[in-house]
């Protein structure tokens, strides 16, 4: 068995590690760097809950090698709040109900986190297209749809915030 | 689940990618974004000794009208398609059929060369380049050679791809004012495999008959397929609803659905016939606006 050499950055940190080609990017995640935020939640590629962002975009981290994301930068859960900060997504989430169990939220909010990214001011239909690969289980989607609309509205109060800030 | 052991290669040329193909033979597996390859090698549904991921050659990710054609580079992602403004604007049946492929993670890494080579007749990429007249572009140790789409793949998951032979590019005759078409696709659940899926391409002459029409259908047969009667039988004609349902029931017979998870092949024959109606005259509507 050989192993590859990879070096990544995961939530802003240079990484250097050996792995079995065949390992997925989940396990990865998971097993070796001990960030569990990233779930598991079906063998076939269709439930979203593994999702993380590759260079910014939302992928399943379940249908892609560990040795695909060599010289990429990997973004988890972990790695959107600051601190014991939240991020405002996550501060929606809980105050709108986007979560019951919370097994898919991590891959819900960084889908949300790669949609807001391209779209700040997304409508109701493009939040639910955004999300048509992470299913939830539990809510019924409605409370994480407006969730997502208040995470979005948030992180736009904070951009202000923080411009007002800069200019005094 | 985990796949079973691999060795893996990135390389980083063309050149290198053939080589490594041509030295492993059967023994080897193209991954380019890894969202079909992927899921069967996490099932053990397949396995390969030495896996040549793709994706870092570089130059084969790009979408640029040059001369007659629309030119798509193999590694280019569904969500790129999805989000060029030059297919936005002018090939709107390319992005229509993108943006109801799988969900936008699978689309974040999945490439049109992928979803055409992969073979499956399910796959929706094939019939929308088939109605369109595409040609695919296939690098090997010998060199370059355009091939017709229709003739790429010969049977479910079989392509006329040889040993060491890399799909580079997707070839699209450049649109002219006078055509119109559409995706129709109908499934079950949002990012689901459809249960029948039509693409149709209308050019238009000044009296506003069909001068070439492009049909291409998806998972009603073992591959994706051409419905040449059907186009043969629009050519020429002005269309309005009996036509186009006289041509639906031509499309429906030549296709040859199986009975599976998706629905009886009764039931898909009649969805492909509703669907058909609609994609013609819709067609035919985009083509007329000029
Ligand atoms: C949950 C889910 C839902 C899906 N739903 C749909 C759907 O509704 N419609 C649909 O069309 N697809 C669907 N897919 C498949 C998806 O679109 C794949 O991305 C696509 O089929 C393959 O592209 P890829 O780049 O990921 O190819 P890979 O998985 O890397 O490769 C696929 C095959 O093509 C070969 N290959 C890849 N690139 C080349 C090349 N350049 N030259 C030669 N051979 C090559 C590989 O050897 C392999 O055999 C779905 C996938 C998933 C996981
Ligand atoms: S674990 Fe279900 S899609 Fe990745
Ligand atoms: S909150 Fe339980 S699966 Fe979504």
């Amino acid at each position: 068995m050989s192993l590859s050499k990879i070096k990544l950055r995961i939530n802003g940190k240079e990484i250097e590690a050996e792995v079995e080609p065949r390992k997925l990017l989940v396990h990865f995640l998971r097993e070796d760097m001990g960030l569990t935020g990233t779930h598991v939640g079906c063998d076939t590629s269709n439930c979203g809950a593994c999702t993380v962002l590759l260079d910014g975009r939302a992928v399943k981290s379940c249908t892609m090698l560990a040795v695909q994301a060599d010289g990429r930068e990997v973004t988890t859960i972990e790695g959107i709040s600051s601190g014991d900060d939240m991020h405002p997504l996550q501060k929606a989430f809980i105050e709108k109900h986007g979560l019951q169990c919370g097994y898919c939220t991590s891959g819900m909010i960084l889908t949300s986190f790669w949609l807001l990214s391209k779209n700040n001011n997304p409508t109701e239909e493009e939040i639910r297209k955004a999300i048509s690969g992470n299913l939830c289980r539990c809510t019924g989607y409605q409370s994480i749809v407006e969730s997502i609309k208040y995470g979005a509205q948030l992180m736009k109060e904070e951009e202000k915030g923080e411009q007002e800030i800069r200019v005094r | 689940m985990h796949p079973s052991s691999f060795e893996y290669f990135a390389p980083k040329s063309m050149e290198e990618a053939i080589g490594l193909l041509t030295k492993f033979g059967e023994d080897a597996k193209i991954m380019a974004g890894g969202q079909s390859l992927i899921p069967l090698l996490k099932l053990r549904m397949a396995s390969f000794p030495y896996v040549i991921d793709i994706s870092r050659i570089e130059g084969l990710d790009y979408i640029e009208e040059k001369g007659k054609f629309l030119e798509i580079g193999a590694l280019t992602t569904m969500i790129e398609i999805e989000d060029s403004e030059l297919i936005k604007e002018r090939y709107r049946i390319l992005r229509e059929a993108a943006v109801q492929i799988a969900d936008p993670l699978v689309r974040n890494r999945g490439t049109i060369g992928g979803n055409i080579s992969h073979g499956d007749p399910s796959n929706d990429m094939p019939a929308v380049i088939i109605a369109l007249d595409g040609k695919l572009e296939i690098t090997g140790k010998q060199g370059k050679k355009v091939i017709d789409a229709d003739s790429f793949i010969t049977d479910s998951f079989t392509t006329v791809l040889q040993e060491g032979e890399i799909m580079s590019k997707i070839m699209i005759p450049v649109f002219d004012g006078s055509s119109g078409g559409c995706y129709i696709k109908q499934k079950k659940n949002a990012g689901d495999f459809s249960v029948a899926a039509i693409a149709v391409h209308l050019s238009i002459d000044k009296e506003d008959r069909v001068r070439r029409a492009g049909i291409g259908l998806t998972s009603v047969g073992p591959r994706p397929l051409r419905a040449e009667k059907g186009e043969r039988f629009l050519e020429g004609k002005r269309i309005n609803d009996s036509v186009a349902r006289e041509a639906a029931n031509i499309i429906v017979s030549e296709s040859d659905p199986t009975s599976d998870f998706y629905g009886s092949a009764d039931y898909k024959k009649k969805v492909l016939n509703r669907i058909a109606v609609e994609a013609i005259n819709t067609s035919y509507e985009r083509a007329m606006v000029r």
